[in-house]
């Protein structure tokens, strides 16, 4: 790349350092000082090291080879960013069984925690997983390098930058209060410009291909770019109250703010973490298998009609409120119709290992990955069905809902970007194999049976919490105190908890093996073991 | 295609294509998919038709059923009202004495004081009404206001303050500060003198002393009574016995003496917070833990 280019860079990094220094001088808030604070330290480390690269006389990349050093980067970020969410899922967990853990200290309330969790395992977890993964199959099944030379790193950090962001916000109480979408107006605007760099990226790929189709994978990815794009600029139309604080206030108010809100908040869902993942599993199963992908056909089919009809199940969340019935009709019926589009994917992820089912045996990684499809597809029955309005007047507001999220994101999205990054690590380090497949066998019973234990206490919670509150006695006045269902539902928050510290602990080898192979070691003994299997 | 290439383990046709070593077999749609897919959508329509649905310039469908989430819980409260309407009826004409003889309305009014006390008494009470630190326990027979149904009635419906309040009705715990009258030494032996009368280990002659400024100077009698047993109209509560609002160790006593911290109940029939018949229910129920007793 040329020296111009490379100046004209970090002319906008010095540029971007600047504004960070006028936004802390005019802070009208401690909050947006800090946050103007990280921001301007981001800038300077990336303009001191992109003077480094430039003056030192590195070699320019190749051009005709992959762009993967982002890709392990983004990686490294997975499976970093998965620990951290993971323990302080645990820590959350812990705190609402045993409430003194709150310490009655704002920092470590469940309410400032609570978002940092959602988000460091979607966004930082997940959201890396998608960006890595994407970066690295949209390149290998169109035969071309990244498109926009280091824009990819920009997309990295910048994204980088933007949980930094979230998260510090949150523990310092800056949220605007939208479940899936706290952070206020400026980091909302320095995603929207990191996202948009992501897109040009990967449609940038996309156009420059080097074959005649696009391979499906990428239809899941691309959809999930443009939808979260569409989302993220309708759920954050917000007013600040002042250029240089943090606090900003919704276009809308009552039922239609709600609405806005359900409307991102579920195909945050739908295109983030089903969409998205969905691309995931379309590169990594078969390649996994070795087998080619069982329909075709049905992949168009069924990511059309997912597309066309998760936009319009967000009102469910919503049933029995304001909203108006008709909106509500809208959104149970659409969320009933997306059963057999969602479970299109399913057939297709479990189906394409028709003929390689004894793989299941010898094979961890893919084990985890076709149990991950198996969640998928439990997790897209059970929702449809929590739609239904009268089943919703039993599960909203309670614990079920608690455990239909998990299983779908421990099962569906953790188990899937798991399996993705132990295919993924020995490939792009260029390992011969993962330290230790023994390793990934423990990770995968811990996290089986860490969801199993998640997920069915929360029913068993839920569903109990649902009949509480609404228990009549014969002469039709309610039995139960707010607080007796609270007491009732202690054992459950145990359990509960110590499935998400079963999970962790998998989280936690998994960080362990990855680096393991990354040094380039194998586990004595294991080796062996595999060629006296081959 | 002439020649189309095929998978060799299952034998089905792929379409051709392949990226980084993936292939795509040509396996038509699952029958079993398309179908359920079809009858999601049928049934989908079928529900468009029966309930509000579509949303025209003005207003929208109302379905076929005519019903919606509001006409559901007008019916749903019509039927709960319908169903208490009879006793409630009856009880507005009674008083809480009257309603206690009849046994269907008494254990109507149980249940319904119950459902009250949840909502509106467990924050400082205790969902098993076993009170706590500065809230009485009202399962025991130890009651500050008294324990009939009358005074109960009346410590619900006009609360309980320490200062001069809007409700003239409302009960006044009035302990004074001794801090200021009484020496440390004479409150120390009035301490004494409370852990004797409670039954606890003291110092025989502190408490005699206390004793004398009880009866006396303090004038700790006339709310406490003669003996410590009480004083319900006063509000003064039995220190004859083990039961203790602010704790019964000396150190607590010595600062209750000194600086007393004062009962406070809302008036829940002041401006009509709760209706009479919820407070009358609240009444008959808690009267039912332990009430009945002096």
């Amino acid at each position: 790349m040329g020296v111009t280019v490379r100046l004209a860079q970090m002319a906008v990094l010095a540029v971007l350092a600047l504004v960070a220094i006028f936004m802390w001088s005019q802070a009208v808030d401690t909050a947006y000082a800090i946050h103007a604070g990280i921001f301007f330290i981001a800038a300077v480390l990336g303009l001191i090291y992109m003077a480094k690269n430039t003056f030192s006389g590195q070699a320019a990349a190749d051009q005709t080879e992959y762009m993967d050093d982002v890709v392990r980067a983004g990686i490294i970020a997975t499976v970093f960013w998965g620990v951290i969410g993971f323990t302080v899922g645990v820590y959350i967990a812990s705190e609402l069984a045993f409430p003194v853990l709150n310490w009655d200290f704002p920092l470590t309330n469940f309410g400032r925690l609570r978002p940092v969790h959602t988000s460091a395992v979607i966004f930082a977890f997940g959201g890396n997983g998608l960006i890595a993964t994407s970066f690295y199959v949209v390149q290998r099944t169109n035969k071309t390098r990244l498109a926009f030379g280091n824009l990819a790193w920009f997309v990295f950090w910048g994204y980088q930058l933007f949980i930094v962001l979230a998260a510090t916000g949150y523990v310092m109480g800056v949220t605007q209060g939208r479940e899936y979408a706290e952070p206020e107006w400026y980091v909302d605007l320095w995603l929207t410009i990191v996202w948009v760099a992501y897109f040009l990226v990967f449609f940038g790929t996309l156009v420059k291909r080097k074959v005649s189709h696009i391979y499906v994978a990428n239809w899941f990815y691309l959809s999930f770019i443009v939808t979260i794009a569409m989302l993220h600029l309708g759920n954050n139309m917000a007013v600040p109250v002042s250029f240089f604080g943090i606090k900003s206030y919704s276009l809308f108010s009552g039922a239609p703010d709600a609405i806005t809100q359900w409307w991102y908040g579920h195909n945050a869902v739908g295109f983030f973490l089903t969409a998205g993942f969905l691309g995931m599993m379309y590169y990594f199963v078969p390649k996994r298998a070795n087998r080619p992908v069982y329909s075709y056909r049905l992949s168009i089919v069924h990511f059309w009609a997912l597309i066309f009809t998760y936009i319009w199940a967000g009102p469910h969340h919503l049933h029995y409120t304001a909203l108006p019935d008709w909106v509500q009709t809208l959104g149970m019926v659409m969320s009933v119709i997306l059963w057999m589009p969602s479970w299109g994917g399913m057939i297709n992820g479990l189906m394409t290992l028709s003929g390689a089912w004894d793989k299941l045996r010898t094979d961890p990684i893919l084990r985890m990955m076709v149990i991950s499809v198996a969640f998928y597809g439990m997790s897209t029955f059970e929702g449809p069905m929590m739609a239904i309005r009268s089943v919703n007047a039993l599960s909203h507001y309670t614990d079920w809902t608690v455990g239909h999220v998990h299983s779908g994101a421990l099962g569906w999205v953790g188990m899937i970007t798991m399996g993705s990054v132990y295919y993924i690590v020995p490939k792009l380090w260029n390992r011969e194999r993962l330290y230790s497949e023994t390793l990934v066998s423990w990770h995968f019973w811990l996290a089986t049976l860490g969801i199993v234990l998640y997920a069915s206490s929360m029913w068993v919670s839920g569903i109990m919490q649902g009949l509480m509150w609404r228990e009549y006695d014969a002469q039709g006045f309610l039995v139960y105190s707010f607080a007796e269902t609270v007491e009732a539902m202690h054992p459950y928050y145990v359990i509960r908890a110590l499935g998400g510290g079963f999970y962790l602990v998998g989280g936690l080898l998994m960080a362990f093996n990855v680096w393991q192979t990354i040094k380039g070691n194998v586990r004595s003994g294991e080796a062996i073991a595999a060629e006296a299997r081959a | 295609m002439a020649n189309p290439e095929r998978d060799e383990v299952t034998g089905t046709e792929t379409t051709g294509h392949e990226w980084d070593g993936i292939r795509e077999l040509n396996t038509p749609l699952p029958r079993w998919w398309v179908w359920t897919f079809i009858a999601t959508i049928v049934w989908g329509l079928g529900y468009v038709i029966a309930y509000p649905a579509i949303p025209l310039i003005h207003t929208n469908t109302k379905g076929l059923l005519g019903t919606s989430g509001r006409t559901e819980l007008v019916a749903e409260m019509k039927a709960a009202k319908a169903q208490k309407a009879k006793f409630l009826g009856k009880m507005s004409k009674l008083s809480v004495e009257e309603i206690a003889k009849d046994p269907e309305l008494r254990e109507f009014a149980t249940h319904a004081g119950a459902a009250a006390f949840k909502v509106n008494c467990v924050q400082c009470h205790g969902s098993g009404a076993q009170g706590g630190y500065g809230y009485p326990n009202l399962n025991d027979d130890d009651w500050i206001w008294g324990g009939k149904l009358e005074d109960i009635y009346t410590t619900i419906k006009d609360g309980v303050r320490y200062e001069p309040d809007a409700n003239e009705d409302t009960r006044t715990s009035d302990m004074p500060a001794f801090g200021g009258d009484l020496e440390p030494a004479q409150i120390d032996a009035l301490a004494e003198y409370v852990l004797k009368l409670s039954g606890q280990k003291h110092d025989e002659a502190k408490a005699a002393e206390g004793d004398k400024l009880f009866h006396g100077d303090a004038g700790c009698n006339g709310c406490h009574g003669e003996k410590g047993e009480g004083v319900q109209e006063a509000g003064g509560p039995r220190l004859a016995d083990r039961i203790w609002l602010y704790k019964g160790d000396k150190a607590s006593i010595v600062s209750q003496i000194t600086k007393p911290k004062l009962g406070v109940m809302p008036a829940w029939g002041y401006k009509h917070r709760l209706d009479d018949n919820t407070i009358k229910a609240l009444t008959i129920y808690v009267h039912s833990l332990g009430g009945g007793a002096s």
